[in-house]
């Protein structure tokens, strides 16, 4: 054959030529940009229109935002510098208003000499969560997990150290009870024991143990009451509290709501159905005012107490919806899979049903969780100086009456951090547990 | 009806508190401090400084009943309280008295069972707008815009002002002053409409406050002051003659500088009865002799609290108008003590 072609055709190629380079059109950023900014003309336009958007914003804000003036005891002095600096007509930020009350933003009334308190308070926070947010994190630290909610309350509000050992002393003896005393008395009283004994102690015993403990070794700290908790920290303290507190109260409800058993699952879709059906800042209000009323006079119910256990209430009866839907996902092979192995209702929940359910519902409970930290700026109706509630405090002195934007965008800023990250995270979480492929 | 209700059920459940504390001023001795209820933040009448205190005009008051009582200005936990939580926190015993620029009008006095024991400060509604847009009198605001906050009583007065001089006006509703004032600024409505204090203090924050204007006319009463809860007399009547012995101290001639060496007794008996160096009004009241002088002394006279907080020499600027003493030509008059 070879010769046939040595006649008739005049040239033969023998090696390879080398790769081109696809044509500029095809390549790199002009390829992207081809793509995803001017496929089409109407693409195109969209993207000019947006571009323009983008700049027109960014030419009217960032100068604003950059030249902004951050040493200034006062509004008035704020324009003062700025003439200086930039000419009557500039418009500038006065982030000064940040820099001087960046102590009132972060910790409201707090006592200045302790804000190593809260600081610590929220470092042991982050230690105890580690273990259950990260595998690689020793798991010995789950006792401090455990340990963790006395020791940042005590941290917190400080007071003697006696108030939250002998506390958390009732969660042992409940412990102790279901353990030890299922083969006493049985499993059915072991159970309802653990939940009354410990109560009785609390409402009897806590309060008089502590003023004996107190009396023989009086350790503690600087009492801090909660009126002067504000700024940030009392966004955490309830967000923070309210996100712990309202998973297991939400899972325990969406169990319940699915239990054949008459009494529970009629409470529980009573409860779920009426904290959800009715607006939060109508709980929050029923906290500070109604609440006042059936309490008998004199009794001081703490506010923020209060709060947070509305605030829990609403986000769990969201959870407990949110983790049915992930219970209603399952496969009811799953379940039948479970009875068939031989597991108890507790065993099949904890090892088989519940580990998938969660995780189906991971997304829903985040977002949950991240409404649930917004919400928490609703207490400034109920007069709690959270961080838009200090803005006002702030505003409403003669030094900085007038400032508006600053405080707004800071305040925005730290909480996009703050749920940014919760989001950041279930999407990890979500990519590390998937297991099934696709 | 709803309004009604609302108050149908304060009043029983002041009552309720009345009954169950009637003995305000031993709750607030035991305790060793006194619960006062402010506003959450309003300039001049009460805010707290970068340190963390508070301070205002009716933040005055509170330490003057607490330097009364205790001797001691500090004693107090101020209580933040929204308009809406503020009679039901009064009412339920979380706050041992208000001050916090609170109108006194008739169900509130009678239907919700307070006791107004004073007014610190008269006020009334104004206007005020851009200079540019050469109004002179609220009666050539026929068809404006009005920025005012809803639930108040300034929309009511409002709508009573305009269509009792046959006038119309197009509201624009608004939750806060500060948003208030972004929204005057804005060009978003003609005229702002508050209390007087509260638009000299707005204005005040202007960049130029010299293009607004506020407007002559006050279309209605204000009366502020300091209350407390129905039946317990022996505590209203500290609350109130703390605060008539910041207005006598002033008629006086008695300041916070001058307080200790007048203390030591003067050729005047009306002073020597208010500081304690003659009769027994502080036993009386059921406090100390030199409760009077200790008032004073913490946070000055009516005049002095006055100058500090709102009056010409701060950025607010108020004027004392009616609220100057009645000897010129105010309606400060305390009665005597004797």
């Amino acid at each position: 054959m070879s010769d046939v072609h040595a006649q008739t055709v005049s040239y033969v190629r023998e090696t390879m030529l080398p790769e081109a380079e696809p044509p500029v059109t095809e390549r790199g950023a002009i390829k992207w940009l081809r793509e995803n900014l001017f496929s089409s003309w109407l693409n195109a336009i969209l993207t000019i229109l947006s571009l323009y958007v983008i700049y027109y914003v960014l030419s009217h804000t960032l100068g604003w935002m950059l030249y902004g003036i951050w040493d200034a005891g006062s509004l008035t002095e704020c324009r003062e510098i700025r003439n200086e600096l930039y000419g009557e007509d500039a418009s500038v930020a006065c982030w000064a208003v940040l820099a001087d009350r960046w102590d009132q933003l972060l910790f409201g009334f707090y006592p200045q000499d302790l804000y190593w308190r809260p600081v610590a308070a929220l470092l042991v926070f982050f230690v105890a969560v580690s273990p259950i947010l990260f595998e690689g994190v020793p798991r010995k630290l789950f006792y401090l997990t455990a340990t963790a909610p006395f020791i940042c309350f005590w941290l917190i509000w400080g007071g003697t150290i006696w108030g939250p050992i002998v506390v958390a002393l009732g969660f042992v003896i409940a412990g102790a009870v279901f353990r030890y005393g299922a083969e006493v008395v049985g499993p059915l009283l072991a159970i309802i024991g653990a939940f009354v004994v410990p109560i009785l102690y609390w409402l009897l015993l806590a309060g008089p143990l502590t003023a004996i403990l107190n009396s023989i070794a009086p350790i503690g700290m600087q009492y801090v009451s909660s009126d002067e908790i504000g700024g940030f920290m009392l966004a955490f303290i309830i967000g923070i509290t309210g996100i712990i507190l309202s998973f297991p109260l939400g899972i325990l409800l969406a169990l319940g709501r699915q239990s054949d058993l008459f009494i529970i699952n009629k409470t529980c879709v009573t409860f779920i159905e009426v904290i959800r059906g009715v607006p939060l800042i109508v709980w929050l209000f029923t906290a500070s005012l109604l609440l006042n009323y059936f309490l008998p006079p004199g009794t001081n119910f703490d506010l923020l107490l209060r709060v947070i256990i509305m605030v829990t209430f609403f986000a769990s009866a969201y959870m407990a919806e949110v983790i049915r839907g992930g219970l209603a996902a399952l496969p009811r092979g799953q379940y039948e899979g479970a009875d068939s192995l031989g597991l108890n209702y507790w065993q099949s929940m904890q090892l088989i049903i519940l580990p998938q359910a969660l995780k189906i519902s991971i997304p829903g409970i985040v977002n949950t969780f991240i409404g649930l930290f917004k919400d928490t700026t609703l207490v400034v109706f109920v007069g709690l100086s959270d961080p838009i509630g200090f803005s006002n405090l702030i505003r409403a002195t003669t030094d900085w009456n007038g400032i508006y934007w600053e405080l707004f965008i800071f305040i925005g800023l730290c909480f996009f951090i703050c749920c940014f990250s919760m989001s950041k995270y279930s999407q990890f979480l979500e990519r590390k547990l998937r297991t099934e492929h696709r | 009806m709803k309004k009604s209700v609302l108050f149908g059920t304060l009043a029983i459940a002041g009552l309720a508190a009345g009954f169950a504390s009637a003995q305000t001023l031993d709750e607030v001795q035991a305790r060793g401090s006194l619960n006062c209820g402010v506003t959450t933040g309003l300039v001049g009448f009460a805010a707290p400084n970068a340190s963390g205190e508070w301070e205002g005009f009716d933040v005055g008051l509170c330490r003057a009943v607490a330097a009364a009582v205790f001797g001691d200005a500090t004693a107090v936990n101020f209580v933040p309280t929204t308009g809406q939580t503020r009679f039901t926190a009064l009412a339920s015993g979380e706050v041992d008295m208000l001050a916090r620029n609170t109108t006194w009008t008739f169900s509130r006095d009678v239907d919700l069972r307070f006791e107004f024991v004073g007014i610190n400060y008269y006020d009334g509604q104004g206007f005020m707008v851009p200079r540019e847009l050469g109004v002179a009198s609220a009666m050539e605001l026929d068809g404006a815009t009005v920025c005012i906050q809803t639930g108040t009583t300034t929309e009511l007065n409002l709508a009573d002002f305009f269509s009792s001089n046959g006038m119309s006006y197009e509201p624009v509703p608004i939750e806060t002053n500060a948003e208030a004032q972004q929204q005057y600024l804005a060009g978003a409505c003609d005229v702002y409409t508050t209390d007087a204090s509260g638009l000299a203090a707005t204005r005040a924050t202007f960049e130029d406050p010299s293009a607004h204007v506020v407007l002559p006319e006050i279309i209605s009463k204000e009366p502020l002051g300091p209350l407390v809860r129905h039946g317990d007399n022996e505590w209203g009547d500290i609350v109130r003659w703390t605060l008539n012995a910041l207005i006598a101290a002033e008629e006086l001639g008695i300041t916070s500088a001058n307080v200790a060496e007048l203390a030591s007794g003067t050729d005047n008996p009306e002073i020597n009865r208010l500081l304690g160096t003659e009769g027994e009004l502080g036993g009386m009241l059921g406090l100390s002799s030199d409760w009077a002088q200790n008032a004073i002394a913490a946070v000055g006279n009516y005049g002095q609290l006055f100058e500090d907080n709102i009056g010409e020499s701060t950025p607010i600027g108020l004027s004392r108008g009616l609220n100057a003493q009645w000897t010129d030509g105010g309606l400060l008059y305390s009665p005597p003590f004797r």
